[in-house]
């Protein structure tokens, strides 16, 4: 290459693999599996399990013999990086892909506007379940939105606590071992406990929607506080102290500086915490049982919430139960989903701004 | 407006570490007073003591007086959020609130103080304060824009703004300069210059150009050996202090021959 003779520590040049390389690689090790599966008969998952290998062994042999040893070392753990991104999307796609191929035929207006309960078909003269998930939709919404009404004012006061007044003292310490212990508390027993807590005041065979309300704000609590908590920590003392250096008293420093500047990460936390427990069943059925027809009241009486929905519909094992059952976890997809881009605007919206 | 300020006999401590002792000083209305002084001698400990700034670190205390026009500051009686009100103060690195915008920023402690304000009001102490802080020509185009977009001379200015927007009779800056280049120093001693007219202002500095520049009376403050607590050496008018001081360390530190 170049005419003086440069011992191999002195080179600052070596080989360098075209920028097309990876995508060269990937495509030549699909071919080449693909050509085996179709000769070996594989099915799709050996196919893409060999395909993946032999361009993670590939590419890094390829730079080894044209490029140094830290470029094949660093192409090595790029791949194996992105075969663990590939690996990890594998499950959600599946998931979302299953659910919404099976969910979407079954999701019409009557499935959104009917409940369960049996009426007389005026023109058949047969008595027909309304076939629909209006009751359970109204009941997680009203269970959840109980939920959230309790444990974000504890949550966030908790996590004010700990952060501005708790730092260093024993309470400080008991709470958040506590809250560390709340965490693992599996959401059976959240449920069974909101049954208990209600029969002892008001007897047994009590069932109100927000016993669920209870149930799930357990399981929120310490998420809320957790999130709450480590958003507050990253607001800088220097805010607070040019604050209190204006005349500001403690507790409006923290309304009017320190929760605005860590809303964004609050709201997130919140929302995380939101669509941890909109899923949860065990508790519901515990606490809330299950209904047919749609009751707006969380105070009197059974509600039906859509993870149970979707539990009694698969247990009725027939071709009707499957599809409505799969249009209820559609369902509640959709719904984390839609929090999620709400709690997403709201951040961007708070977020501290830096622009000129 | 401005005040004056009487210290007698303070000791500062971090829970059982006596940080700093046995001060006594009278600092001068409508003056210019800096803090010189190695790192860790107290003065920055000392000057947060003057609006109890101090006991906002769990475990910090103060003993002695400090006296403003015959009230002590540490009277168990006094409110420090009262304090804070009259004594204002401007930290060493700019620290305008994320959330807001310059505007927003400037009328913080006016609005965090739940004050209402007719616009009319709230547009005049913007104007005033910014004009106060030598900003004014430069953002009065983009006062809705956020404050963190500024450049950090012009943060720190904001920040001069923000804390003379509530009239304080006495302004404390902890080194408002450190973290500035040449050119934005020299705006901020400029501005001092002109706040002096107004407002009695502390000013800690490392910078012993600055401290000449700008003060009319200096305090030099010393530790006797690390682990002790730091102490006022010498306090005297900043022409005397710089060439004819009293004290023979101060002459070392200040001619650069220290240790």
């Amino acid at each position: 290459m170049s005419a003086v003779d440069i011992s191999r520590s002195e080179r600052l040049y070596s080989g360098r693999l075209p920028a097309y390389a990876p995508y060269l690689v990937l495509l030549t090790a699909f071919a080449a599996s693909g050509l085996l599966a179709l000769l070996l008969g594989w099915g799709l998952v050996a196919f893409a399990i060999v395909g993946g290998l032999i361009a993670v062994v590939a590419l890094p042999a390829w730079s080894a013999v044209v490029e140094n040893r830290r470029a094949a070392t660093d192409r090595l753990v790029t791949s194996v990086i992105w075969a663990a991104f590939a690996v990890t999307l594998v499950p959600l796609v599946w998931l979302v892909w299953v659910v919404i191929s099976k969910g979407i035929p079954a999701i019409t207006a009557a499935f959104l506007t009917h409940d369960m309960v049996q009426r007389l078909d005026p023109v058949t003269g047969k008595l027909e379940a309304g076939g629909g998930l209006e009751h359970a939709l109204i009941g997680t919404l009203l269970v959840t939105l109980g939920a959230i009404v309790i444990s974000v004012p504890i949550g966030l006061f908790t996590a004010i606590y700990l952060v501005e007044y708790g730092k260093n003292n024993r309470v400080g310490r008991i709470i958040t071992f506590l809250v560390d212990v709340m965490t693992g508390i599996p959401s059976i027993v959240a449920g069974l406990f909101a049954l208990a807590l209600f029969t002892l005041i008001f007897g047994v065979g009590t069932r109100m929607g927000l016993m669920g309300s209870i149930a799930l704000s357990l399981l929120m609590i310490p998420t809320v506080v957790r999130s709450a908590e480590e958003m507050m920590r990253l607001v800088p003392n220097d805010l607070r102290e040019a604050s209190y250096a204006l005349g500001v008293p403690k507790w409006r420093t923290i309304v009017k500086v320190v929760i605005p500047t860590a809303l964004g990460g609050i709201i997130t936390g919140v929302v995380l915490a939101i669509s941890r427990v909109i899923g949860e069943t065990a508790p519901l059925l515990v606490a809330v049982g299950a209904a047919e027809a749609v009751n707006t009241n969380l105070v009197n009486g059974r509600m039906m919430t859509l993870p149970v929905f979707i539990m009694t519909q698969y247990l009725t094992a027939t071709p009707e139960g499957f599809a409505r059952a799969w249009g209820g976890a559609l369902i509640l997809i959709a719904i984390v989903m839609v929090l999620n881009l709400v709690a997403r605007v709201i951040s961007m919206i708070f977020a501290p701004k830096t622009g000129r | 407006m401005a005040k004056s300020i009487d210290v007698s006999d303070v000791n500062i401590y971090y829970g059982d570490f006596k940080a700093v002792e046995g001060v006594n000083m009278t600092i001068k209305a409508k003056a210019v007073t800096a803090f010189i002084g190695p790192s860790g001698c107290g003065k920055s400990t000392f000057l947060r003591t003057l609006n109890r700034m101090h006991e906002v670190i769990p475990g910090a205390r103060v003993e002695g007086k400090i006296t403003v026009s015959g009230q002590d500051l540490y009277d168990p009686g006094v409110d420090p959020v009262e304090v804070r009100r009259m004594v204002g103060m401007v930290f060493q690195r700019p620290n305008p609130f994320p959330t807001m915008s310059i505007y927003d920023n400037v009328l913080a402690g006016n609005r965090l103080n739940s004050k209402k304000l007719k616009r009319a009001e709230a547009d005049a102490i913007v104007e005033k304060s910014l004009r106060g802080a030598n900003l004014w020509t430069e953002v009065k185009d983009r006062l809705n824009k956020p404050g963190m977009g500024l450049s950090g001379g012009q943060q720190q200015r904001l920040c001069i703004a923000r804390a003379i927007a509530v009239e304080p009779q006495v302004l404390l800056m902890d080194e408002p300069c450190s973290a500035l280049d040449p050119i934005s120093t020299a705006a901020i001693e400029d501005l001092i210059h002109e706040l002096k007219d107004s407002y009695t202002i502390v000013i800690v500095t490392h910078n012993m150009q600055q401290a000449a520049r700008v003060s009319d009376e200096t305090g030099f403050f010393n530790l006797k050996a690390a682990g002790q607590p730091g102490h006022l050496v010498e306090f005297n008018p900043t022409k005397k202090m710089f060439t004819n001081p009293d004290n023979e360390s101060t002459e070392a530190y200040i001619s650069g021959r220290f240790g």
